[in-house]
């Protein structure tokens, strides 16, 4: 058993599956944000601001955004603990990591909000 | 027939360099790698690398032949191009020429408790298995601890202190499902960790090196699903 504690989940089972369900999050958000666009034609900002304005896109938004960040954790983790020996590094750039990830947690919470 | 075998004593060299060797090989015959580096050794005794069954049981001379990990006992002359570049495995320290210090390996090989644990009374004569529940094992015990595919692996190069490694998750899984074993859930519970199972990326270069052909991606793969199927 390896103990880590800058990785998102405490076990590796745990990051694994959050890795996996936020790529199908993001998948089929990906996917809609495609449709949305292809139908629309004229995309304009009044057409957009319809789009946000409804709660399903609001929620959908904001778990694709989780699913990001968590996504971006996992992984940035991953890398870090293989490509980066040195210490100090390595937890400047998880910290950076982490706290970019909460950061545009709440900056995206914000302008969903304001919609 | 060219070879060029990477050479270095780090009590007199100060960088390892690859030695050209020459040998004549009569036309039309054919000989394991082993051999021909065994004649390459009555050229130039200093020449060190480790060998025993020379017939692909024991595992001692795993290297890196060009460019692939395999053992040079089974490996044909006919089977590969030349010049034949022989290097050490990669990713573990080198003591001398193509033989590598496999401490870190064995670390990993023994954390996962490597033998039958048993809290149950022992039987009067021995436990005894179904022929499925020994077919179970067929593809897993077959292992020589060549470590072939472990050094093959680049999450065991950056993590061998961390990552078990493709050799000693092929064992664990060997144990894990072996019917007489009663620590699966204490073995589950070692291996669940961020490293130790789930630095695999399946990229599966423990199965394209494996020189008795068995499948570690595999077995990670059932050893995830048994993680899944207690965690969730």
């Amino acid at each position: 058993m390896v103990a880590t504690v800058t990785s998102l989940g405490r076990s590796g089972l745990h990051d694994w599956i959050i890795q996996r369900l936020s790529a199908v999050i993001m998948l089929a958000y990906t996917l809609y944000l495609t449709y949305f666009v292809i139908s629309t034609g004229d995309v304009t900002a009044a057409a957009w601001q319809a789009l946000f304005a409804t709660t399903f896109m609001k929620v959908f938004s904001l778990l694709a955004l989780g699913s990001i960040v968590m996504h971006a954790w996992i992984g940035l983790w991953i890398v870090s603990t293989d490509y980066m020996p040195k210490l100090a590094i390595r937890m400047a750039f998880q910290a950076f990591v982490i706290i970019m990830c909460l950061a545009l947690m709440i900056w995206g919470i914000q302008i969903l909000w304001s919609i | 027939m060219k070879f060029s075998i990477y050479r270095y004593n780090p009590e007199t060299d100060k960088k390892p360099y690859m030695q050209e060797f020459d040998l004549e090989v009569p036309e039309g015959s054919d000989m394991m790698l082993l051999d021909a580096m065994l004649l390459l050794k009555d050229q130039d005794a200093t020449l060190s690398f480790r060998r025993s069954c020379r017939e692909g049981v024991c595992g001692s001379d795993g290297m890196s032949i060009n460019g692939k990990n395999g053992l040079a006992c089974i490996t044909p002359l006919s089977s590969l191009k030349t010049p034949i570049v022989v290097r050490p495995l990669p990713g573990l320290p080198v003591v001398r020429d193509l033989v590598v210090d496999m401490t870190q390996f064995y670390k990993q090989y023994e954390k996962i408790k490597p033998y039958l644990i048993t809290n149950d009374e022992p039987p009067a004569k021995e436990r005894l298995q179904s022929p499925e529940e020994r077919a179970k094992l067929d593809g897993l015990y077959e292992c020589i601890l060549c470590a072939c595919c472990s050094t093959s692996c680049p999450s065991f190069w950056w993590n061998p202190d961390k990552f078990v490694g493709p050799s000693g998750l092929l064992q664990a899984y060997r144990f894990l499902i072996d019917s007489r074993d009663t620590e699966t859930d204490e073995r589950l519970a070692d291996l669940d960790d961020a490293y130790s199972v789930f630095r695999c990326r399946g990229i599966m270069n423990c199965v394209d090196v494996c020189p008795k052909g068995l499948n570690p991606t595999q077995a990670i793969g059932h050893i995830r699903s048994m993680l899944l199927k207690r965690g969730v």
